[in-house]
This record gives structure tokens, sequence and C-alpha cells, in this order.
């Protein structure tokens, strides 16, 4: 077992390393960092000087190590749009994703779980149709068009909700902010959270659905029906219990993709989080905060991957041999 | 063989064929035949874009500015020329969304053949060679399914401005936007194949084979293939579905295809311009033309993936 | 009430508490959360306002742009600044004079403190001055390096040039006076530049001398500012904070006034203004805006870049330039693109800076003609070119390279359209990206609001790096107009001096420089309870806004 965790954390760590020199490839090669860095009236000695005490003509393979090393102790340079550090922009703005990624992800649960549940159970009812179609149609639609319609329908047309922004923060903890304790921070997270949730939403419920199908078949289940146990307790302590697994799995696992579409979402609501920084950097080829999300997120994929095979490994012997075959 | 036979030949195939499950789930299912017939429309129309559609929005020689803000032709001030009413620079909507559709049609294909042809091919290799190969392509594979794909594609997008900043961007747009998608897509394919790669590999005939020293890989790739040909045509189905939402979306970022050359996704990007100031259309027809693309591709990755997996219906 | 503190102890307790404790807890939770709502923005008279841009840094010095240096005018001043006119009035200086045509003097407003206490002197302008004038610096035109700086006592100051000036002054609204000890001990001595290896505290806190200090900057995010309560100046205002957000998406920005988010919007997208009017309890503000906007073209280098045509610049033929011109039909573009909310241009200055625009006048929209000059050039087949244009700068920016793009199809003129965002945009036109384009469409707001920053800075020649006039992105260049300029700066009397700017001009429009295509309106939306003056170079100043509650 140990040698099995062993294995894993090494994998682990020799994709960060792959992943480190993607970010650094990119950092050193795309665009000149000079040409981003100097004012109008440099000169080619000044720029020249900059080169040097910048460390770029120092050997490829110690600019990789100062890189490595730098990214470890948390220092990715300085934004080229903002000339800020991007590790202390990154900060402040991961407490806004993490905060809409949490409570859509949540909302996700709390709706597609109990729909899922329905839609397995009574298939042919009209409801179900119903809740088949509309999920149909939110995996359809893309997230963008749905945060503008909902912007156009309760933002500007019936003025209830605001269009974009966390609405006031508060500080917790230092350097924490959160908007769930004010009432504006409330109403503002409404449209973006289902905006970024509808998707989880209905994923999560085909998946439930799709898993109370089959469980239904199971003997298991049909033995727990003829034991004359009551439709409720089959269905809910019986067959709800064994669909939850996957399903807790795979949201687990989406957690990573929730914060990734975030970037949608944060766009088109102007949500302050990483995402909306991400995409900025994007456009305006901010190179060290694109390097620095990649590394972050990878590194965030990866631990949430790490912790999910061992949690197989350790929960489920049956998976050993599957899994590490792989 | 002669006429005859041949043409009983014929119809015994399509006999079969109109006998076989999955043709029959189809045609049971209304809704999968409304998704088939509307897909069709779409490809035709879009196939045929240049004929069908009234203006080319392209040629920018043909588009006038005095044109612009038409409403659709059935409101007040609208104009019959233009059917659907006309952009903010004055090009027929209708045409627009003829070749904006098209855009997002080729790009969704291209980019699942190139998902596809990677992720079969290196999910044959790694299943017919195994061993370090096997757990190098299995581990990059894992890694990737982690990271969704849009972040893999706006990534691939940004390098590629900084790289491409000084040529001409606009030709390589499309094909920077295929691959940053496809390649995001590619993993599903090689599990899928390697799975079915492995479970060939030892059985007899491939064993035979090899011992009358036909290369095995030969034999490996024609008889893996067919066996996978269901599970990856429903793979390609929803993926199609998801790379046109996916370009969609890179495209509304503004990070997709240029604004002279419009897919869904940049109509819908200039309409939302004008979303307040009365001037809907611009941003509306696209995103239902999107939306009913989709939903219809969608509808029928769904009847083929529970055609093809018994267990469900 | 229940402040801050509460909930942050509360939360301390959940944090360490087990969960069957925060189960008992909910009730109280619940009670502290209610209490916590109805802590609404209460605060007294806070303008919220958005621009579609980030004010990505706050050291004055570092970007020569019409948005961050007018905002930043609301913490920092200059010793000269301009009223809701554009007039010059006194501000850290009290009054100045010229001693000799090559001495000016100015005396400084006594009893004046920085943000952080410091008194303001002599010291703090001799530092500002040196600072404005380093490698860093984006704003070295506002102080020529050749001027010498000479302390006279603590509060006079004279400034001796080597020729006479008797404009320099006009740019200093936007020369922002920065205390000295404040930047020697926050070691902020240098221009904040990105290689910067250690932040540099001037780029993200201020220390000015104006009616409002920043209290917190959250670079892209927001901008919260507080009255200065000792202000040496009795404010206009009624404010007690302004916080600034960039909201860059138009249509957001749009929706947040509507649903009465924000106070003040700007720009307004001209198709927008109606609804806003429409909209009870908005209004908008529209006015004349002394940017204009026009298209360069490279005039410098032997061979076009980006283009089909090698070996030689077509734009270097002055038929091409002028074909350009007329091909393009720039009423249309006021009607359907502008929304009428823009004035076409015969000149690169807007008529408000020159009484002697009057004179000249826009050749009328005319394919044909420009066709037959294409052919007269050797240009029959036409020629390709890309055209680099920002696409979050201007009012439609995208929108008029579009039409650009498709009328010079109408002529013949293959254009690629490059549209980037700004910074992107700049980063690749300007001299640090080596003029890196043929084709652009730009905006210029001379900042001495005088002919002459526009014939030195877009019309002077340059060299291949850009030494001479830096922002002459297409190397124009015609030595008469030079002369003339070095002519200009020195004459005192404005009648010649109105002769020989006339003059200038003259020749810059039969060269066809550049193709000036029009003055944008400022386009503002605001909340019927704040009354605003609206200064025609599109900056907000905080002291000319009220708000009724």
């Amino acid at each position: 077992m140990i040698t099995f965790i062993l294995r894993r954390v090494m994998q682990a760590f020799v994709v960060m390393l792959v992943v480190a020199l993607l970010a650094f490839t990119m950092f050193r090669y795309v665009g000149d960092p000079i040409n981003q860095m100097v004012g109008v009236e440099t000169s080619a000695e000044q720029k020249e000087a900059l080169r040097d005490r910048l460390g770029l003509n120092d050997p490829i393979v110690e600019q990789f190590f100062h890189f490595i090393a730098d990214a470890a102790q948390f220092d990715f340079g300085v934004s080229y749009q903002f000339k800020q550090p991007v590790s202390e922009l990154i900060l402040t703005r991961m407490p806004a994703t993490l905060e809409l990624s949490l409570v859509s992800a949540f909302l996700a649960l709390a709706i597609g779980i109990p729909m899922g549940v329905y839609t397995g159970l009574k298939r042919e009812a009209w409801l179900s149709k119903i809740f088949l179609t509309v999920s149909l149609i939110g995996i359809s639609l893309p997230t963008f068009f749905i945060g503008i319609l909902l912007i156009f329908i309760f933002s500007v047309n019936l003025q209830w909700l605001p269009s974009f922004g966390r609405g006031e923060v508060v500080t917790l903890w230092g350097s924490w902010t959160t908007g769930l304790l004010t009432e504006s921070g409330l109403k503002a997270i409404i449209l973006p959270s289902i905006t970024l949730g509808l998707f989880q939403m209905t994923l999560i419920m085909r998946l439930v659905r799709a898993e109370m199908l089959e469980v239904i078949r199971t003997d298991y289940i049909k033995f727990a029906r003829a034991r004359g146990l009551p439709d409720r307790s089959v269905h809910f302590r019986h067959a709800l219990k064994n669909t939850l697994v996957p399903v807790i799995t795979i949201t687990g696992l989406q957690l990573g993709s929730i914060i990734a579409f975030a970037i949608i979402t944060e766009t088109v609501f102007q949500w302050p989080g990483m995402g909306l920084l991400f995409l900025q950097a994007v456009q305006n080829v901010d190179i060290p905060i694109m390097a620095a999300y990649l590394l972050l997120t990878a590194f965030l994929f990866i631990i949430i991957n790490l912790v999910v095979d061992i949690l197989y490994f350790v929960i489920d012997p049956r998976l050993r041999v599957e899994r590490s075959g792989l | 063989m002669n006429s005859t036979e041949q043409a009983t030949e014929r119809q015994s195939a399509i006999r079969r064929l109109l006998d076989h499950d999955i043709t029959y789930s189809f045609f049971r299912s209304k809704v999968t035949v409304i998704a088939g017939i509307v897909t069709l429309i779409y490809f035709i129309a879009t196939l045929f874009a240049p004929i069908i559609a009234p203006y080319d929005p392209f040629d920018l020689s043909t588009v006038d500015l005095l044109d612009s803000q038409i409403p659709p032709a059935w409101m007040a001030n609208g104009d019959p020329r233009f059917v659907l009413g006309t952009d903010d620079q004055g090009r027929d909507l209708f045409s627009a969304i003829l070749y904006g559709s098209r855009v997002s049609i080729s790009v969704g294909f291209v980019s699942v053949a190139f998902a596809a042809t990677l992720g079969i091919f290196l999910g044959l290799v790694s299943g017919y060679f195994g061993g370090r190969i096997d757990a190098v392509i299995m581990r990059i594979a894992e890694v990737q399914l982690t990271f969704p794909a849009i972040l893999i594609a706006l990534l691939i997008d940004g390098v590629a401005r900084g790289v491409f900043g000084e040529l001409d961007r606009e030709q390589y747009a499309f094909w920077i936007l295929a691959f940053a998608i496809g390649l995001s897509f590619w993993v599903q394919y090689a599990r899928t194949v390697r799975a079915s790669t492995l479970v060939e590999k030892n059985k007899e005939y491939v064993q035979a084979a090899r011992v009358i020293g036909i290369p095995s890989l030969v034999i490996m790739v024609r008889h893996v293939l067919p066996n996978v040909l269901g599970p990856v045509l429903v793979i390609a189905t929803i993926n199609l579905a998801l790379a046109i939402v996916l370009e969609a979306t890179l495209s509304f970022l503004g990070v997709g295809v240029p604004a002279t050359q419009p897919s869904l996704g940049t109509l819908i990007r200039i309409g939302n311009n004008f979303l307040f100031s009365g001037e809907w259309w611009i941003a509306i027809f696209p995103g239902l033309v999107l939306a009913v693309l989709v939903l219809a591709v969608n509808l029928l990755g769904d009847w083929l993936r529970d055609a093809l997996n018994p267990k469900l219906r | 009430m229940i402040s801050i503190n509460k909930i942050q102890v509360l939360y301390g307790k959940i944090n360490y508490n087990t969960l069957r404790n925060l189960l008992t807890r909910t009730g109280r939770f619940t009670t502290v959360l209610l209490g916590v709502m109805l802590v609404s923005q209460a605060h007294a008279n806070t303008l919220k306002y958005a621009f579609q841009g980030p004010l990505n840094q706050l050291d004055p010095y570092s970007l020569n742009e019409t948005f961050t240096l007018t905002t930043l005018s609301n913490v920092y001043e200059g010793l000269i600044r301009r009223g809701p006119d554009l007039k010059i009035e006194p501000a850290l200086a009290e009054s100045w004079e010229m001693l000799e045509p090559t001495r000016w003097r100015f005396y400084l407003r006594k009893g004046v403190s920085f943000h952080n206490g410091n008194a303001f002197t002599a010291d703090d302008v001799a530092f500002s001055a040196d600072r404005i004038r380093s490698a860093q610096s984006g704003l070295t035109d506002r102080l020529d390096p050749a001027v010498k700086v000479d302390i006279v006592d603590d509060y006079t100051v004279d400034f001796i040039s080597p020729t006479p000036n008797p404009i320099l002054y006009y740019n200093w609204s936007s020369w922002f006076i920065m205390d000295k000890e404040w930047a020697e001990e926050n070691k902020a001595v240098d221009v904040t530049s990105a290689s910067d290896k250690n932040q540099n505290f001037a780029a993200f806190h201020a220390n000015g001398t104006g009616p409002f200090r920043i209290v917190e900057h959250e670079a892209g995010v927001r901008t919260i500012f507080k009255k200065y309560e000792a202000w040496w100046d009795t404010p206009e205002h009624n404010l007690s904070a302004v916080e600034f957000i960039p909201v860059l998406s138009s249509p957001t920005r749009v929706a947040a006034l509507l649903s009465s988010e924000l106070d003040l919007i700007y720009p307004v997208p001209v198709q927008d203004l109606s609804r806003i009017e429409a909209n009870e309890g908005t209004r908008t503000l529209t006015g004349p805006e002394l940017r204009t906007i026009f298209l360069g073209m490279d005039q410098y280098r032997d061979e076009l870049l980006y283009s089909n045509i090698k070996g030689k610049n077509p734009f270097k033929d002055n038929r091409v330039r002028q074909a350009v011109m007329l091909a393009i039909d720039i009423d249309t573009i006021k009607k359907k693109i502008m929304r009428t909310q823009s004035t076409p241009s015969a000149l690169m200055i807007s008529p408000y800076l020159f009484s002697g625009s009057t004179a000249f006048n826009r050749p009328r929209f005319d394919p044909g003609r420009a066709r037959s000059l294409l052919r007269e050039a050797g240009y029959e087949n036409g020629f390709s070119v890309e055209l680099d244009c920002p696409n979050d700068r201007y009012v439609n920016d995208e929108a008029i390279c579009q039409a650009v793009v498709s009328y010079l199809a109408h002529v013949g003129i293959d254009v690629t359209l490059n549209a980037q965002p700004r910074s992107k945009f700049f980063a690749k036109v300007l001299a640090p990206g080596g003029y890196d384009t043929s084709f652009y469409l730009l905006g210029w707001t001379p900042s001495s609001f005088d002919s002459y920053n526009v014939l030195h800075s877009l019309h002077s020649c340059r060299s291949d790096t850009g030494e001479g006039s830096p922002f002459n992105l297409g190397g124009y260049c015609n030595e008469k107009v030079d002369e003339l300029a070095a002519q200009i700066l020195s004459q005192n009397d404005i009648e010649k001096r109105n002769a020989l700017i006339t003059q200038a001009y003259e020749l810059t429009t039969m060269d066809f420089a550049y193709v000036p295509l029009h003055q944008q309106r400022l386009a503002w939306g605001i909340s019927d309870k704040v009354s605003v003056k609206q200064r025609a170079d599109n900056g907000l100043i905080f002291n000319y806004v009220t708000i009724d509650n």
C-alpha cells in the first residue's frame, strides 16, 4: 500500500515537473518578456542591461531551475498588465472563485440529485420528461448564453438581481473575503451560481438517473423488494445510497471543471475571481499570470486526482488491480 | 453475380439495416427522428451555404454600412432583402448565420476528426504494445482528463497568440481553434480503443495470425477498429456537440475566430452589444440556431448511446 | 448592529469547533447573519462608477493615457490644473510669470500637505521633475530634458529652457507632484516598471495633495477613494467616498446603471443612449470630446509589412494615402456606427482646440476618384495590408475598423483586420514593439490642448527607434512642418502663431499625413441623483460631482 501511494506521489511529482516545463517554455518563449516591460523610450542598451539583470541571458537549464525554485516559493514574477506580483493577484482573487464554485457545486447537488432520483424512479411521469428536456436544454445552451439571458431578464428587465460583481464583501481571517454575509453579496451570487451550476446540475441529474436505473435492476434491490420492504425504504436507503458513491466521486472530480468553467461565468458577470484574471491575461498575453494559473490549477487537479486515487485504493480493494493497471 | 442477385443482395442489405435494432430504436422515437432531420438540414444548409445564402458576408466589398441594423423582414422598418435583418456592419444576418454555422460545424468536425484519429492511434499503440509506452500514454491521458477542455483550449489559444502574434492570425485562427479543441478530447477515444485492443490482443485469431507471420498490428487494426466503431461514434457525436459549444464559447470570449469571419459564437458576442438597444435579433437568432443545432446533435448522441448500450433501454 | 469583529470571532469558533457544536449554534448564527444582512451600503454619499477599463496601476508617471491620468488627478495634483471648461487654473502653484523668454518662475502654494501629512515644497517639484524625465517614465513629453529646474527658495521654482517656450506649462495639469520623502522612504524613486523584481510601492499606493485619497486599490477589481479632509481648496463636491469598478463589458455596464447598481458609467455605447434616457431614474450626458480618431499609415519603411506588395511601400505614395481618405464614407460611419455621436474631422485636432480649423474641409467621399488614384499610382489590382485596431479603447473602435476594411475593399485595397485589446495593441504599434504596424487606428488628445502638441507628437520626423517624435508611428516626415513647429513653439503672438499653425496644417493635409476620422462625442450615463460637470477630455473629476440622497 505504501509503495502504491509512494508511486502515485512520484508520478504526480513528475507530472507537475512537466507542467512546470510547459509553463516555463511559455514564459520564456512566447513573446519577448523584455518588450512587455519597458517604456516608450528605452534604448537597446537599457534593454540588454535589463535582460542581464533578470537573468534572461543565463543558461536555459539554470533559468528553468530558478523558475521552479521561485514557483515552489509561490513567486511567479510580476504581471505585465498590473505591475504587481502575480501571487498576490491570485491570492486576492481566489476567494471569489472558490466561493462561486462551491455554491454552484452545492446547488448542482441539491437540485440535481432529487431530480435524478425522481426521473430514475418514475421514468414515464410527465414531470420526468420535463426534467429530462430541461436537462437537455441545459446541456445544449452554452453557459455564456444562459448568463446573458439571465442578466437580460432578471437584472435589466425585472431589476431584481445585480448584473455584475460580488456586492459588498466582508473580510475574514486576514485576507479571505466573502460576499456570503451581506445582503448585496448574497443577491450578487444568485445569477452567477445558477449559470455556472446548471451544466453540472444536469450532469448530476443524468448520472443519478442512470445509476438509479442500473441499481434498481440489481438482485440486491429485487431481493429487498421481495422481502416486502416499503418502496420508500428501498429507494432511499438501498438504491440511492448505492448510487451516491460514484456521484460524489464524479462531483469531486468535477470541482476542477467547475473552477475552469468559472472563467466564462466570471467574464459574463464581471465576477472578480481568478477566471476573469486568467481570461484577461490570455487576451493581453500576460504570460506570468497564465503560467501561474496553469501551474496552480494543475497542482489543484493533480492533488484532487491523487486523493481520489488513494481513497479508491483504501475503500475498494477490488479497484487496486484495475486502476494500477491503467 | 447477375443483376437480380445484386438487386436481392441490395434489398436484403437494406432490409437488414431496417430490421436492425438501431434503426428500429431510431424510428421508434419521434424526438430522435426530428433531431435527425434537423441535423441533416443543418449539414445540407451549411454545406451549400454559398448557394443558399443570398449574400456572401465574407466579401466585404458587397457589404454596405448603409444597410446596417435593419430589423427582420416581418417587423416595421424591415427590408425584404434581409429576412432576419442585418448586423451592425450591414451584413445580412441570415447569410451570416449560414456561414457562421458553417464555421462552427467545420471547427466541430475538424476537431473531432483530429481527436478521434489521435485517440484511436494512441489507444491502439497503447493497448498493443503495453508496458512502458502504455503506462506513459495512459498517465498523460489521466492527467489530461482532469484538465477541463476549456482550459486546454484557452491555453493553446493564448500560446498561439503569442507565437503567431506577428503572422496573419486570421489565417490560422480556424486551425488553432480546431487543434485546441481537438487536443482536449482525444483521451476518451484512446481509452475505449485501448480497452478493446486489450481484449482482442489475446484472442486466438490474432495469435494464429502471428504464427503465420501476418504482422499482428495489421490484424489488430482490421479487427479492433470495427469493434470500437460503435462506441467511437457515440463519443464523436457527443464530442461534436461539445466542440460546437466550446468553439462558440471561445469565440464569445473573444479568443476564437475573428469578427471578419464570424462563427455563431462571434455573432452572439457582437450581438450582445446590441441587446439592450433594441436590436435583439443580432444576438438572439444566432443563439437560437446554435442551441437548436447542439440540442439536435445531443439528442442523436443520446439515442446512439442508448441504442448501443441495451442495458439502459 | 453587529460588527465585523464579532463575525470573525464567531467564524473562528465555527472553524475550530466540532460539527455538533456548530449545530447548536445555528440559531445564534442565523441571528448574526440577519444582523449583518441589514448592514447595507449605508455609507453617506458614495459615488459608485464604472469605466470600460481597469485602473491598472497608480504610478502617475508610468502610463500616458487619459483615463489613468484624469482619475489620478483626483488624488494627485500638478502645479496647474484644468477647470470644467479646461481653462488653466492655479493649483499647487499660486501664480507664475515669465521673467525672461527662457525663464519661467512659479510661486508655490503654501500650507499644502500631502495625504501622509508631509508639507509640499519646492524640493518635491524638483524631485518630480527628475522622476518624470527618468528612463522608465511614460510621460517624458511633459518636461523637456533640456529644461533646468532651479529651486529659488522653498516656495519658488524657476524653469529655464534653452529656447523660449510660452506654452511650457500647458500640459502640466497631468504632471503630478509627488512627495520626495514618501518616494524615498518607500523606495519608489524609480518609475514603476514590470521589470521590478520587488513590487514598487508607488504602483499601488498613492500619496498626493488632491481632494481624495486612495484607501483601497485592488488592481482590476476596484479602487476606493475617501475624501481628504485637509485639502487646501474648498470642495465643490459633497461626496464622502468614491468607489471605482472597472466593468469591461459594455452591456454589463449599461445593465448595472439601468438597475441602479452604479451611479455613473462611461463610456456608454452609442446604441444604448436612448435606452438609458428612456429608463426611469437615469439619463445621459453627452458632449463634444477633444480626442481625434484617425488612421495612420506607415510612410517610413521602404517595404510595407504584412502586404503582398514587395520591395516598395504603397503608403509612401501621396495618391494612395489620398485614396484611403476618399474611400471612407465618414458620414455613414457617423450615422450608422456612431449613431450621430461624432463630428467628422478635417484636421488632426478638434475645432474646439484650434480656432482656425473652420478654414479646412474634409474631402468628400469619392470611391471612384479613390479607385482612379490607386490606378494612377500603379495599384490597379489593389494591394493587401493589415490594419491594427484596438477593440476596447475608443467608442466602437472595432466596428469603425470593420467599416474601414469594408470601404477599402470597395476600392480594391484588401485589408486584414487585427483588432486586439488595447494593451496588446499598444505593445505592438508603439515604440517598444518596434512600430510593428503598417496601418493603424488611434486616437489623440493633445495633453497641452494645443496644436503644437499635435504637430510635434504626431507629425515630427523620427528615427527608427522613435527619437524626435515617439508617437509618430507611421514615421511621417516633412522638414517644413518641423521648422514651422519650432517657430510655433517659441512664438508669443497669438495671431502670428495661429497663422503658422494654419500653414503647418495646410502642409500636413496636402501630404495626407494621416486620415483623420472624427471626434467622438462623450457619452456618459448617470443616475438622476447625481449631477456632474462633464469635462471635454472625458475625465471624471470627483470635485465636480454632487449627489442627492
